[in-house]
C-alpha cells in the first residue's frame, strides 16, 4: 500500500481520494514516513513540518467530507495532495533560505501567488527543498547547506538548481514539485533524476513571491510523475496576477481537457530535430536514446526533419553575460539592513553592506554578481549586455522561424546522465557548458518539458542512470507541448521505473 | 569587446560592495577569465541593426488601479529585521 500511494501520479491518488479509499491524512502519513526513511541519504529537503503538513492534510479530508455532504461533486483538482516547494518560493509562517547563510533564519511573511493558487486548488505544501544558492548552478553543490543525492546513485548529483524538487518527486517524497527554470533550472535536474519537469512560455506563471535571479528569465513550473500531472499543475499555477506585471493577461485553457482532444484528433504532428544540438561534447548513450524516442515518433506518423538554429552556440555567452547582468542587480537588496544576514562587526553603515554580503553569499553567487557587475558597469554595457541582448534577438528569431515549418523541437535534455558529485566543482565555466540545450529556450522565453526517454547501461553505483528528452514548443501553446510529449509518453514504460535510495 | 584581463577586480568588488580576500581574489579572477574568453565568442556575430531583447514578450505601459490595498503589518515587515527597535531598523550611525 504505501509503496504504491508514494510512486502514484496525482489522477491516480485523487481517484482514489474521490471513491473515499483513501484519505489525505494516510496519503501525507505515507509520504512523510517515506520523507523520514530516504532523506538523511538523498538530502533532497532543506526542512520540512510534518505536523503542519497533517494539520493540512486533515483540513482538506474536511473540506472533501463537507463538499460531499452538500452533494458537489467536484474538489479544487489538487485537493489533498502533496506537493513539494523549492525553497525559493514563498509560504507564509515557513522558512525561505535560497539554500543561502544570507537568508538562514528568513520566514516569509506572506504567501507566492503560486502557494496561493496551490492552497486554493487544495494541495498541501510539503517541505522546503533544497537548490543552487539563490538558483545558481546546475548541481545542488552551491547549496549552503548540503549538497542533495541523486536517487538512482547517491554519488551523483541530482543536477539544478531545482536538485531537490526533481530529487524528492523521484525518491517518493513528494507527489509533485514546484521548480524555478532560469537557464534549466527545472528541465536539467527533471532529466538527471528521471522525472517529468515543465518550463511554461515566459510570462505564463506569475513570479509574485519567488526569489528573482534574473527577472527576463526566470520562470516557475512544475516536476511530475507524468506529462498529464504537469498539465494539471500547470493549470493551476498558470494566469495573469496584478502582482507581476510581467505575467500576460492570457487565458489559462483546461490542458488536460485540450490534450485529450488533441490525442483523438489524431494530428501528426511535425516535429524538428536541430542539428546543432547533436555534436561535439553528447554523450553516446544519450544521443542514442533520444535518437530511439525520434523513431518512435517516427512510428507514430510524425513528421520528422532537420531545422537549424545557427546561434546555438552563443547562447551559454549570451546568457552568462544576461543572466549574471540581472543577478547583479537583484541581489543588490541584500544589503543586510533590513533582513537577511548582518555581519557582526560592520562599524558602519557601509561597512554593512561589504562584510554581510561577503559572509552571506557563497563562491558562485560572488562570482556571479561581480561579473554581472562588470559587464553592466561603465564602459563595458554596449560591449557586453547590449551585445549580448542583440544575440539574444537572433536566437529567438533562430527558433520562431524554425517553427514556421515544425510544430516543436525535439532535443536531449543535457549532454550526459547524471555526473559524480564534485567532477566540475572547480570549473564553473565547464558547469556553465552543461546547460547547453536548454538556455536557449529561456532567452527566447519558450515553454519546454524534459520526459524520461532511457537509462544509461548499469555501472558501478547504479543500475542505469536516467536520460531525458527535451521538446520545445511554441510560445503559450503549453497544451500541444504536453500533448506531443504525452504521445511518446504513451507508448513508453520509463516512467513506471523507480529509484531505490 | 575588451579583453578579459580588463576585469579589475577590486574596483567591481567594490561597485558590487562585496569584501573580497585575497585568496577569492586570484581564484575568481582566473576562473572569470575563463568565462570572460569564452564569452568572447559573441564578438563573431554580426549584429549590426539588430534590436536588443530585453524580455521575450515585453509588456508595455502595465497600469493598476490607483486603489488603496492592505500591504504587510509594521509586525510582518521587521519580523525578520537583524536588529530592531520600537517600529524601525537599527543601523549604526550613518551621520557624525
Amino acid at each position: 500500500m504505501a509503496e504504491e500511494l508514494i510512486y502514484s501520479t496525482i489522477s491516480e491518488l485523487s481517484g482514489k481520494l474521490d471513491r473515499g479509499e483513501l484519505s489525505s491524512v494516510e496519503l501525507m502519513g505515507a509520504v512523510i514516513a517515506r520523507t523520514k526513511e530516504v532523506d538523511g541519504r538523498v538530502k533532497a529537503f532543506n526542512s520540512f513540518d510534518g505536523g503542519g503538513a497533517l494539520a493540512q492534510a486533515r483540513a482538506s479530508d474536511e473540506r472533501r467530507a463537507r463538499a460531499k455532504g452538500a452533494g458537489a461533486a467536484a474538489c479544487g483538482p489538487l485537493e489533498g495532495i502533496p506537493i513539494g516547494l523549492k525553497d525559493v518560493i514563498s509560504v507564509s509562517g515557513q522558512p525561505l533560505t535560497a539554500s543561502s547563510r544570507m537568508l538562514e533564519n528568513f520566514v516569509s511573511p506572506y504567501d507566492a501567488t503560486v502557494t496561493r493558487k496551490l492552497k486554493a486548488a487544495g494541495a498541501i505544501c510539503w517541505g522546503r527543498l533544497n537548490l543552487d544558492e539563490f538558483a545558481m548552478g546546475s548541481s545542488t553543490e552551491n547549496s549552503a547547506f548540503h549538497t542533495t543525492c541523486n536517487p538512482w546513485d547517491l554519488e551523483r548529483v541530482p543536477g539544478g538548481s531545482s536538485g531537490g524538487s526533481a530529487a524528492a518527486v523521484a525518491a517518493g517524497e513528494a507527489t509533485a514539485a514546484l521548480g524555478s527554470d532560469t537557464g534549466g533550472s527545472i528541465r536539467q535536474p527533471a532529466a538527471l533524476c528521471g522525472v517529468v519537469g515543465l518550463k511554461p512560455s515566459y510570462g505564463r506563471v506569475s513570479r509574485f513571491g519567488l526569489i528573482a535571479f534574473a527577472s527576463s528569465l526566470d520562470q516557475i513550473g512544475p516536476f511530475a510523475r507524468s506529462t498529464g500531472d504537469a498539465a494539471t499543475v500547470l493549470g493551476v499555477i498558470a494566469g495573469h496576477d496584478p502582482r507581476d506585471s510581467t505575467s500576460v493577461r492570457r487565458e489559462v485553457p483546461d490542458y488536460n481537457r485540450g490534450i485529450a482532444d488533441l490525442a483523438k484528433s489524431g494530428r501528426k504532428w511535425k516535429l524538428g530535430i536541430p542539428k546543432e544540438y547533436f555534436g561535439e561534447g553528447l554523450d553516446p548513450e544519450v544521443a542514442a536514446a533520444v535518437q530511439a524516442a525520434i523513431d518512435e515518433y517516427r512510428g507514430l506518423g510524425c513528421e520528422v526533419r532537420e531545422v537549424s538554429l545557427p546561434h546555438t552556440k552563443y547562447a551559454v555567452g549570451a546568457y552568462y553575460i544576461i543572466a549574471t547582468a540581472e543577478c547583479s542587480s537583484n541581489l543588490a537588496r541584500y544589503d543586510g539592513v533590513r533582513y537577511g544576514h548582518r555581519s557582526k562587526d560592520a562599524r558602519d553603515a557601509l561597512d554593512i553592506y561589504f562584510k554581510s554580503r561577503a559572509e552571506g553569499f557563497g563562491a558562485e553567487v560572488k562570482r556571479r554578481i561581480i561579473l554581472g557587475t562588470y559587464v553592466l558597469s561603465s564602459g563595458y554595457y554596449d560591449a557586453y549586455y547590449l551585445r549580448a541582448q542583440k544575440v539574444r534577438t537572433l536566437i529567438r528569431r533562430d527558433f520562431l522561424e524554425a517553427y514556421k515549418e515544425v510544430d516543436a523541437i525535439v532535443t536531449p535534455t543535457s549532454p550526459t546522465p547524471a555526473f559524480t558529485k564534485g567532477d566540475k566543482t572547480s570549473n564553473p565555466l565547464a558547469m556553465y557548458l552543461n546547460d547547453i540545450y536548454t538556455i536557449g529556450v529561456n532567452l527566447a522565453g519558450l515553454p519546454g518539458i524534459s520526459i524520461p526517454c532511457g537509462f544509461s547501461r548499469p555501472a558501478s553505483g547504479n543500475q542505469g542512470l536516467p536520460i531525458g528528452l527535451q521538446i520545445i514548443g511554441q510560445p503559450f501553446r503549453e497544451t500541444e507541448l504536453l500533448a506531443i510529449a504525452g504521445a511518446y509518453e504513451g507508448r513508453t514504460h520509463w516512467h513506471a521505473r523507480h529509484a531505490t535510495p | 569587446m575588451s579583453k578579459p584581463t580588463a576585469l579589475n577586480l577590486d574596483h567591481v568588488a567594490h561597485l558590487a560592495r562585496i569584501s573580497l580576500t585575497d585568496e577569492e581574489k586570484a581564484r575568481f579572477g582566473a576562473q572569470l577569465g575563463d568565462v570572460l574568453g569564452y564569452i568572447a565568442l559573441l564578438n563573431e556575430v554580426d549584429v549590426e541593426g539588430v534590436e536588443p531583447t530585453a524580455h521575450a514578450f515585453p509588456v508595455v505601459n502595465v497600469w493598476a488601479e490607483d486603489v488603496p490595498q492592505a500591504g504587510l503589518s509594521v509586525e510582518d515587515a521587521l519580523r525578520n529585521a537583524p536588529q530592531r527597535k520600537d517600529n524601525m531598523f537599527v543601523v549604526p550611525k550613518v551621520v557624525e
